[in-house]
C-alpha cells in the first residue's frame, strides 16, 4: 500500500467472476506521512483509508465484471465497520463479493481481514458509467497490471 | 400478496424517507416525490432484489435524455410498476 498515493491494492490473489469474488493482498507500510498526523505517538491506518480499501477492491471486481468496458465510482458506504485498529507493517487481505450488478450501479459486499480475523467491513455502491476520458481508463488498465488482474479481463469476452 | 404499487411504494418510503401516504400512483417519483439520483439507487436496488430483476435504467435515462420519451413513461409510479410487471413477466417467460 502507498497510503500517500491512494494505491490500496498490492497484489490480485483471486478473481473469480463466477463466484463474484476477489480477494488481494495489502500490506500496511512501516512508514507514511499519514502516520504523522493520525496519530502522532500512536500510528493507525485510518478508518477512511480502510474504507478507501474496501471500496478499491470492489471497484477492481466489477471493472473486472465488465472487462473494463466503465468505471465504476463509490457513491454509497452502507454502515463501514472498523472493528480492530490496523497498525504500520500489518499484512491485510482485501476481499470482496458483487452483491448486484445493476443497470448503471453495482453493489459489493467488501471486507478486510488480518489472519483470517475481520478487521472492517462494509456495503458499497457504485455508479458505473463510461470512462469520462481515454487517460483514466488507460491508467486503470495500466495499474490493473501491476496489481496482477489477469489479461483475459481486458477485453471483451 | 401485494401489488406491485403496494410494494413499490413501501420500497419509496422505506428507502427515502417519504411518508407512505403521499406516493399514489400518479406521483412522479423524481418531480413529485423529490427522490435525488443517489436515493433512486436505492430504490432501484431494492426493487431490483424485491422482483429478481434488473431495470434497464441506463437505457431508460438514454431515452429520456435524449428526447424520445417522457420521464412520465418511466418515472409515474404507475408507469414504473407496469415497466416492472413486464419485466417480472419476461423473466417468467
Amino acid at each position: 500500500m502507498r497510503l500517500e498515493y491512494f494505491q490500496m491494492i498490492d497484489r490480485i490473489s483471486l478473481l473469480d467472476p463466477e463466484a463474484r469474488l476477489v480477494r488481494a493482498d495489502c500490506q500496511v507500510p512501516d512508514e507514511s506521512p499519514v502516520f504523522e498526523g493520525h496519530f502522532p505517538g500512536h500510528p493507525l491506518l485510518p478508518g477512511v483509508l480502510m474504507i478507501e480499501t474496501m471500496a478499491q477492491i470492489g471497484g477492481w471486481l466489477v471493472l473486472a465484471t465488465l472487462r473494463f468496458a466503465a468505471m465504476p465510482f463509490l457513491v454509497q458506504v452502507k454502515e463501514a465497520k472498523m472493528r480492530t485498529f490496523v497498525v504500520p507493517g500489518q499484512k491485510l487481505e482485501a476481499e470482496a463479493r458483487l452483491v448486484h450488478d445493476g443497470s448503471g450501479y453495482a453493489v459489493v459486499e467488501a471486507s478486510i481481514l488480518s489472519q483470517g480475523k475481520k478487521v472492517a467491513d462494509t456495503e458499497i455502491r457504485y455508479r458505473v458509467v463510461p470512462f469520462p476520458n481515454e487517460t483514466l481508463r488507460a491508467t486503470m488498465l495500466e495499474t490493473a497490471r501491476r496489481i496482477g488482474v489477469p489479461e483475459g479481463f481486458f477485453h471483451a469476452a | 400478496m401485494a401489488s406491485t404499487f403496494e410494494t413499490v411504494a413501501g420500497i419509496i418510503a422505506d428507502t427515502s424517507d417519504i411518508e407512505r401516504d403521499t406516493i399514489t400512483p400518479e406521483s412522479h417519483a423524481i418531480n413529485d416525490l423529490g427522490i435525488d439520483s443517489l436515493d433512486f439507487l436505492d430504490v432501484a436496488f431494492a426493487i431490483d432484489k424485491s422482483f429478481g430483476i434488473k431495470m434497464p435504467l441506463e437505457q431508460w435515462t438514454a431515452e429520456v435524455n435524449d428526447g424520445k420519451v417522457s420521464s412520465d413513461e418511466y418515472f409515474v409510479i404507475k408507469n414504473l410498476c407496469a415497466n416492472i410487471d413486464k419485466l417480472v413477466a419476461a423473466k417468467a417467460a
